[in-house]
């Protein structure tokens, strides 16, 4: 009873907790570091240096009027949003932090929710439910803009995701198991980490996974100059926040997923040379945020360095570029791990 | 204006060769990030292709025009301000050598080449402002503050010497107000140093950038025939290819004594016409520190009374502000009023390319063409 409803309940709790202020720092993380780029200071009103300032942004937002459009699909207008989330956070549940446990009244405790055999899978199975709540959004809003950026968000997330997935299979050849913490002890025993091995299908992966999460130079679903705020211009209030915060939770999960399939999750910088074992004394779950970390700040500096693509650029980059690339580095794979077996 | 619409419209059915698609008709403005300011342009769009556009103007009408009619020669330049906002010096440069030119006074050589370094000057802030708002346009948006911070040099200066930053009220009839102030020339000749520098860094964010690139080559073509058929100026029909500025062509104040190249672009698109604002920036800058060079001692004041009365006739006189032919034609009635006082804006005119440049192109191309243009509501709907 405890062992298996109390235990991760608590856990399931602590987790979520957690990831809703890394999710509203990450807007902090994100405001500061652009703003440096940008010659100035972003938020140093609300509390020392602005810290307060994500808090202050929520409470703003749970404030404010939820406007519901006239002619809107008012049901599915309200709950697109959710659809959006969920996904976003239920996700969270595979990533294995950490593999240390400590025993709490006698049960082991780990530092993920669960590990699941199929845990790829499950995640990319998860995120494809979220573009639902972008189309849904967009379209229930009865408004020209918004369906313009959910059709454009709809199209990017289909393809995308295939090359996204072609990459990922071909760190699976490697780890052969689908399960999360496989894949981090596959990269422990290796040595390496599956970045350096796969490094074409580590770079297809961070391409994918900018695109994923609607962010510059992708960032056409809500491409402020074009479609004014995409799928989202209708939404205000919390509805828009929750929309806000699934973009945040989707950063921090791709950056999540890219630390664990090709940054080796938690452990250290080449696991097995000894002579770098001193950085064991770092804990995992200290090195699997700092490469969270580390990819945050790199789409945030891709945010602040380059310009938009453009509709039919971003297909033509997608399906003639990316795609190809991904499959002919999944066969390129699969040729040599079947001759020069480890 | 009715008919004019509906022969647009029935020209845009003519070629709807989508039979089975209707096409979606959106409003782009008057509150739109990308229209810079109250401007409307409605597209009608199969998908993401633009069937075509029609502008909607207006929206900051304010009777600038009538405005000159009612009051002193001299009281209309603050509302000129208004005009160009982002240029509010070259607005009223080309107000006041119309009205000299009208009375027949010639300005002395100082106030000449000061006035030819306020107003290169502020060119290169409105070409600052436009080259931040078109990158952000098209989503780079690090280079809006990057340009602002230039641009916030020139306009300490503009306060120190005016009084004012945006709406200056910059030029007397017959020279200027004021003399510099101490340290004006050291405080330019710092910008000037500096800007090559920056210019640089922008070039390097944008220019070898390969989605800038994708972004603008080859879109909102403009031939060279059809920016002369449809009256554009500025650095778009130089980004055209036809070598026409009138600082050259016409030369006023003191440009003939000064030593400056047109820059010109070959294909007539985005990526050409940000290559020649860009170069004009390095022309107005070696402008600005030629005229401090050569600048001459003397009065700042022409002859001038105290009531200006010029004598019945009228005048036409153009400017190359940042955006274009800027023109006024001034009519005197030989009173202390103006009987009229008509307004040739660069924006407006040029505004008229934005329907053909954008047909066939895709909804994100509107944004970056529209930026391309360099328009300034202010202006256009006076």
């Amino acid at each position: 009873m405890v062992e298996y409803f109390l235990i991760p309940a608590v856990q399931i709790l602590i987790i979520f907790l957690v990831l809703l202020l890394f999710v509203a720092y990450a807007t902090y993380l994100e405001r500061k570091v652009v703003a440096f780029m940008q010659v100035r200071l972003g938020p140093m009103r609300v509390g020392p240096y602005g810290l307060l300032q994500p808090i202050a942004d929520a409470v703003k937002l749970m404030f404010k009027e939820d406007i519901v459009p006239a002619g809107a699909d008012k049901w599915i207008f309200m709950f697109a949003p959710v659809i959006t989330m969920i996904p976003a956070f239920t996700v969270f549940s595979v990533i294995p932090f950490s593999d240390s446990h400590t025993t709490v009244f006698g049960y082991p405790v780990h530092l993920y929710i669960t590990d699941v055999n199929v845990g790829i899978l499950f995640v990319l199975a998860l995120s494809s439910i979220g573009v639902f709540g972008i189309i849904l959004g967009g379209w229930s809003s009865n408004s020209k803009y918004p369906l313009l950026g959910s059709l454009r968000s709809a199209a990017q997330m289909v393809s995308y995701e295939v090359a996204m997935g072609f990459a990922i299979v071909s760190v699976l050849i490697y780890s052969r198991s689908l399960s999360m913490i496989d894949i981090v002890n596959a990269q422990k025993d290796m040595g390496w980490w599956f970045a350096v091995i796969q490094p074409i299908g580590f770079f297809i992966y961070l391409i994918c996974g900018v695109a994923e999460t609607n962010r510059a130079p992708f960032d056409l679903p809500e491409a402020e100059s074009e479609l004014v705020a995409g799928f989202h211009t209708e939404y205000s209030g919390f509805r828009f926040a929750i929309y806000f915060m699934a973009e945040y939770a989707n950063m921090i999960l791709i950056s999540s997923i890219a630390a664990t399939l090709f940054w080796g999750g938690w452990l250290s910088p080449f696991p097995n040379v000894k002579a770098l074992s001193f950085l064991q004394v770092v804990p995992g779950v200290v090195w699997f945020f700092l490469k969270v970390f580390f990819f945050m700040y790199l789409y945030i500096w891709l945010r602040a360095t380059l310009p938009r693509f453009r509709y039919d650029q971003l297909m033509r980059v997608g399906w003639k570029y990316l795609i190809p690339i991904s499959i002919g580095n999944v066969i390129l794979t699969a040729v040599l791990r079947l001759y020069f077996r480890t | 204006m009715a008919d004019v619409e509906e022969k647009v419209i029935t020209a845009l059915h003519d070629h709807d060769t989508f039979l089975d698609s209707s096409e979606l008709i959106i409003n782009m403005g008057p509150q739109h990030p990308a229209t810079h300011g109250v401007y409307r342009v409605r597209l009608h769009l199969d998908g993401e292709k633009v069937l075509g556009a029609e502008s909607y103007i207006g929206y900051l009408h304010r009777g600038v025009e009538k405005l000159g009619e009612h009051g002193d020669y001299r009281h209309y330049g603050p509302i000129l301000d208004r005009m160009d906002y982002v240029a509010s010096v070259s607005n009223n440069l080309g107000y006041c050598e119309a009205v000299e030119k009208l009375l027949g006074v010639q300005i002395p050589p100082r106030a000449q080449y000061l006035r030819v370094i306020l107003t290169e000057l502020q060119r290169i802030a409105s070409h600052l402002v436009w080259l931040g708002t078109h990158a952000m346009d098209i989503g780079a948006m690090t280079i809006f503050l990057y340009c602002f911070r230039e641009r916030e040099k020139i306009l300490n200066i503009f306060e120190k010497y005016f009084g004012a930053r945006l709406t200056t009220n910059s030029f007397r009839i017959g020279g200027l107000q004021f003399d510099t102030y101490d340290g004006f020339e050291a405080e330019c000749l710092d910008f000037c140093n500096d800007f090559p520098r920056r210019i640089a860094e922008y070039e390097q964010i944008l220019s070898d950038n390969r989605i800038w690139i994708g972004r603008t080559r080859g879109i909102g073509i403009l031939k060279a025939e059809d920016a002369i058929a449809l009256g554009v100026t500025g650095p778009v029909l130089r980004g055209s290819g036809v070598k026409f500025d009138i600082r050259k062509a016409f030369p006023y104040e003191c440009y003939a004594d000064l030593d400056f190249d047109i820059p010109i672009g070959e294909m007539g698109d985005t990526y050409d016409r940000y290559l020649v604002r860009n170069e004009e920036m390095r022309q107005s800058r070696r402008i600005v520190m030629q005229a401090i060079e050569k600048l001459p001692d003397g009065p700042i004041m022409g002859k001038v009374t105290k009531v200006i009365r010029p004598p019945a006739g009228e005048v036409y006189h153009a400017i190359e502000a940042p955006k274009g032919e800027l023109g006024f034609f001034v009519v005197s009635d030989g009173t202390t009023t103006p009987y009229r006082t008509r307004i040739r804006p660069p924006s407006f005119v040029n505004l008229q390319a934005l329907p053909p440049m954008v047909r066939g192109q895709l909804v994100a191309d509107v944004v970056a063409i529209i930026g391309t243009i360099d328009i300034v509501l202010g202006e256009i709907d006076r």
